[in-house]
């Protein structure tokens, strides 16, 4: 064995050894899966190598492997019998996809991202990642290697997707948090807020990519735990969506140089955080975009020369995972003292797991590798052969000549011994609150209080420092308007300059009504996320999703039962809309443990919905801002007594039980009419209601239009009896939208509503103030469309 | 014979492919040309028409914007380049791009002698905007009166999207006098009104340039530079409001691009 290469003690440690080595590697490998190893090595007589343990942890690790959406979960709910789910993942999120069995679904779960088919020549592909530990740590770092990682997962699909466009949704804690209640050695969240939409920024518009889509929550439990997803569209010619190893394939290393940065990243972001976290620097990766955009140019070249036949990137374990995932089939062996290195000294095992960023393996047949360097010297990007793929079926690493590593592919990848874990959900209560309509007769400054709310107030300061121009294909852009202010409900971006077909993005995230049930707010995740597609013209026929759960600690039967509830939503409410899931990724151990109080604090249950939809004729799409005096308003879709985790509630420090729930079968009648009148040209602007329900939705349509609106509550149609004005007008149910309409389209709009529950409202008015009436015609909102933006447009302004 | 573009690429280049399209739109053939192969000589200038240097971050801006690019253009192609001045041939350079000619001091050009003076240098900047941070928005241009072929025959205000950090154009005051009494201001940051030309005020002027300055040429006119994006505005779906207003099909940004190639056909083939 080299001098820097040391063997681990374990076929015959004591369970208390085992767990010894496991914590001090930080290997985040439970008992089970120790012995597992143990067993395994025992068999071959010998202990394992750093760089051989080290691979299994990666390979591993929930980052990886996602264990707990493949464990055995024991779910336990109050008087029901306990129910066995073999798997989360296979259970609810695959089958979804399965039974939804769309024709254009092209590769699902399978490759870095999934793909969908766009136009006659080009499919798209789509991921959304979170970088969530990280960008707690080292918000500006962090989240810029979030960028430049789910970037690479592009890249790294098929033989390799042209990136086109970025989304990114972050949750912070709350602007105005004091400092002293900051748990220790936490960021202030000003701080994390701005470092993250800096890192964002720096990298996605180094990149040339439009950063066009994305969402920001606040709420106090994100403090020690902010969240960071980020996500990328690429665009990739049909005939370069598979790919495939042969042995004697090269393994050829395309980008930046390895370093000691962004070790155990994998098993890092499979534990909790505290205050010692940040003393693990060397855990957060260091982005260089340029690079990044340098391996983008060459490696296009070569796919479109036909010169590698499979690809993948360096993210999470490096090498290890990225050679390891490619040979999982035939077998690879390496030579780790060929990797160039950024400085001398690294151990074989960090040379092999450094999460050093910008790096791509991909597998090169031996003719081609000439024509490859040549391409990348031109765009002066390193391209380095490691090694090349066996048919051995074992992953043998060497270094100078030695060999390190050894070990059989299938343990490797089959060898994780499957979890079983308890959940149990526990249905809270909550106080609620009774209207105010017996206090009150004016919600004026009730609306002006949601609109300057963190959560719905403009973002325009952080979205104006994204380059959402670049590529010159965001046709309707984040902000939108006679002043191009107003806030969109999803972009559509024409990637084909000159071309009609278009592709929508959206997102839909609810955390706070998970405060009441997890089920109702990933079901509403999933509908906000449609209704952001059909709001600009899209369809349900043509839409997919991405799952992006973040989540406390899953060992822990509440946390686990809150997921539960949560996939068994998107099985059923997905299914219900026949809008597949084509990828999807967890983040989860998303809990802060601060070491003098003892505390545990959990992020809130935050399920991210990510929606793709194409839509063949870019000219039918419409936007949010209201368009011309005269016309009608209408609200399409019921109205129910929902405020359980509303806005309204919470801005009056309320929770309530009644959250929104989806009911699919009005939800989806509602939408496809909605698209098919849109798409006859009878819609002149549409807006979803979500936070603030009709209030905010009908404020925000006026104010970005540069017109007053008048609202008459009586005419809304509704699912139950509401009697209260302001839960008329603040109620937050599900797959309704408010829909301009010219006078004399209204018999032809109606007609293409006849099994949907709508009602006018009233119109757009020339002048610009925003009115309301209520429920027995007496005016409980009157001001200025000045003022409502203004509200809207002040608390995040810098 | 079409007009030859020769779009110049470097790490860190990404408007390359719509700066691409927009030519090819215009009437033109295209090649996407790396620096390194101008370098080496795999790829003569000499055979191109029209120099098109695009938007993005050359070298990561690193130092300054376009400074590296610049160096390179300066010292590595510089007869190559001078030749092309000298040849009557057109330059253009967008947001980086535009950094880039200000920073080899092809644009504004020598005060004394013509275009392709070999002594050129560094006479004017375009700093970090003053608001401090990257911003992406549309900016209403008034076009002035100038030689620059590029903007021939267009008289009104144009509206294009600027996505820049270092876009604050500056010079010392004598410079300045020299670009107003040369008409050598292209364009100037105006006000969304038919009838009034310029403002100075935060966002219309949206870096706070001197005297609104957003776009320049040198004397003759041939050599161009401007950090709003012409090449994102070539069809009317690039608007941001094409779903409330009635707008032509073809975009803003086009007539530049068309302007270049009409003069090259009259002039150069």
């Amino acid at each position: 064995m080299p001098k820097n290469v040391n063997e681990f003690q374990v076929i015959n440690a004591d369970d208390d050894e085992l767990m010894r080595i496991s914590r001090e590697g930080t290997l985040s490998l439970n008992l089970n899966e120790m012995h597992a190893i143990q067993s395994h090595f025992a068999k071959l007589q010998r202990n394992p190598t750093d760089v051989e343990l080290e691979t299994i942890a990666q390979t591993w690790s929930e980052h990886c492997v996602h264990k707990t959406f493949k464990s055995m979960i024991l779910y336990s709910e109050a008087g029901k019998e306990t129910e066995e789910i073999d798997g989360l993942f296979p259970t609810y999120i695959q089958r979804a996809t399965e039974d939804i069995d769309k024709p254009w679904c092209v590769s699902v779960f399978s490759d870095n991202a999934g793909i969908i088919e766009f136009d006659d020549r080009y499919n798209l592909v789509f991921k959304v990642e979170t970088h969530n530990h990280p960008s707690a740590i080292e918000p500006y770092g962090g989240a810029g290697t979030g960028i430049g990682g789910v970037i690479r997962d592009s890249l790294g699909t098929g033989l390799g997707a042209k990136p086109i466009l970025n989304t990114d949704v972050f949750c912070f804690g709350l602007p105005d948090s004091h400092y002293e209640d900051l748990p220790k050695g936490t960021l202030h969240p000003k701080r994390v807020f701005k470092g993250v939409v800096a890192g964002v920024r720096d990298y996605g518009n180094r990149m040339g990519i439009p950063t066009a889509n994305g969402a920001i929550l606040f709420d106090s439990r994100y403090t020690a735990n902010p969240l960071v997803f980020c996500g990328n569209v690429g665009l990739i010619p049909k005939d370069r969506c598979d790919k495939s190893v042969e042995p004697g394939d090269l393994i050829v290393a395309i980008g930046g140089r390895t370093g000691r940065d962004g070790i155990h990243g994998a098993t890092f972001s499979s534990a909790e955080l505290d205050d010692t976290s940040e003393n693990l620097g060397s855990v957060v990766q260091i982005g260089n975009p340029i690079m990044e955009k340098k391996i983008v140019d060459a490696l296009l070249q070569a796919r479109d020369l036909n010169l590698y036949r499979s690809i993948t990137d360096c993210g999470a374990g490096g090498f290890s995972s990225a050679v390891g995932e490619m040979g999982e089939d035939t077998g690879a062996e390496v030579h780790l003292e060929r990797v160039p290195l950024k400085y001398e000294g690294l151990a074989p095992w960090e040379i092999w797991l450094s999460e050093a960023q910008e790096r791509m393996v991909i597998a090169v047949p031996p003719e081609n590798i000439e024509k490859l360097i040549e391409i990348c010297e031109a765009e002066m990007v390193e391209a380095t052969v490691l090694g090349n793929f066996t048919d051995t079926h074992r992953l043998q690493v060497f270094y100078e000549g030695v060999i390190v590593a050894d070990l059989d592919m299938q343990f490797l990848h089959k060898g994780l011994p499957q979890h079983v874990k308890k959940a149990t959900w526990i249905q809270p209560q909550h106080q609620d609150m009774p209207s105010k309509d017996e206090l009150t007769d004016d919600y004026t400054e009730d609306l002006f209080r949601l609109l300057a709310s963190p959560n719905i107030a403009s973002k325009e300061s952080v979205i104006r420092q994204y380059d959402h121009e670049v590529q010159g294909g965001i046709v309707i852009k984040p902000l939108v308007g006679i002043e191009n202010d107003g806030p969109s409900d999803a972009c559509v971006a024409t990637p084909i300059i000159g071309s009609p077909h278009a592709v929508i993005i959206s997102n839909g995230i609810n955390p706070k009504y998970s405060d009441v049930d997890p089920y109702i707010s990933a079901a509403s995740a999933i509908d906000e996320a449609l209704r952001n597609i059909i709001a600009v013209g899209g369809t349900l026929e043509k839409t997919a999703l991405l799952d992006n759960f973040c989540w406390g600690n899953p060992d822990k039967p509440d946390r686990l039962g809150a997921l539960v509830r949560a996939a068994k939503a998107c099985y059923d409410i997905a299914t219900a809309y026949g809008t597949p899931f084509i990828s999807g990724k967890d983040s989860l151990y998303n809990e802060y443990r601060d070491t003098t109080t003892g505390e545990q604090r959990a992020i809130p249950s935050t399920l991210l919905i990510s929606a793709i939809c194409v839509m063949p004729d870019v000219s039918k799409a419409v936007t949010m801002d209201v368009k011309r005096p005269g016309n009608l308003i209408y609200v399409v879709g019921n109205t129910y007594a929902e405020l359980g985790g509303s806005h309204y509630f919470n801005i009056h420090d309320f929770i309530g039980n009644t959250a929104p729930v989806v009911r699919p079968d009005e939800g989806k009648l509602t939408m496809d009419a909605l698209s098919s009148a849109i798409d006859k040209g009878l819609v002149r602007s549409c807006h979803d209601c979500s936070e603030g329900g009709i209030g905010v939705a009908a404020a925000e349509m006026a104010f970005a239009g540069g017109y007053g609106i008048s609202l008459n509550l009586s005419k809304i149609p509704t699912g139950e009896k509401i009697k209260y004005n302001d839960f008329l007008l603040f109620s937050e149910s599900n797959s309704r939208f408010l829909v301009e309409v010219e006078p004399q389209n209204r018999t032809d709009f109606k007609n293409y509503m006849t099994e949907v529950a709508i009602g006018c409202l009233g119109e757009v008015t020339e002048k610009p103030i925003f009115t309301v009436y209520g429920i027995d015609e007496k005016q409980i909102v009157n001001t200025s469309i000045e003022q409502l933006k203004s509200a809207w447009q002040t608390p995040l302004h810098t | 014979m079409k007009p030859e573009v020769l779009i110049l690429r470097t790490a860190g280049t990404n408007c390359d492919t719509e700066t691409d399209v927009a030519f090819q739109l215009a009437g033109a053939d295209t090649s996407l040309v790396h620096i390194q192969n101008l370098i080496s000589g795999k790829v003569a200038l000499a055979d191109f028409h029209i120099l098109a240097i695009p938007g993005g971050f050359s070298y990561g801006d690193d130092i300054a914007a376009g400074i590296l690019l610049a160096v390179e253009m300066k010292h590595k192609i510089r007869d190559a380049l001078d030749k092309f001045v000298a040849d009557g041939k057109l330059i253009i350079g967008i947001c980086n791009g535009f950094q880039v000619l200000v920073r080899t001091g092809l644009l504004p050009g020598s005060g004394n002698s013509t275009a392709g003076d070999s002594e050129i240098t560094q006479r004017a900047t375009l700093a970090m905007n003053t608001s401090a941070k990257f911003e992406c928005r549309w900016v209403d241009l008034a076009t002035q009166q100038s030689p620059c072929i590029f903007t021939k025959g267009i008289k009104r205000r144009l509206y294009l999207p600027v996505a820049h950090a270092e876009g604050r154009f500056t010079a010392p005051s004598h410079v300045i006098e020299e670009l107003e009494s040369n008409n050598q201001i292209v364009f100037r940051y105006g006000i969304p009104s038919e009838f009034a030309t310029v403002t100075s005020n935060y966002p219309n002027n949206p870096n706070g340039s001197v005297a609104d300055i957003a776009g320049i040429c040198d004397k003759t006119g041939r050599i161009f530079g401007l950090m709003p994006h012409p090449e994102r505005f070539l069809t009317k779906w690039n608007h941001p409001r094409w779903t409330r207003e009635h707008l032509p099909d073809e975009g803003d940004g086009i007539a530049i691009f068309k302007n270049a190639v009409d003069y090259v056909k009259a002039e150069l083939i």
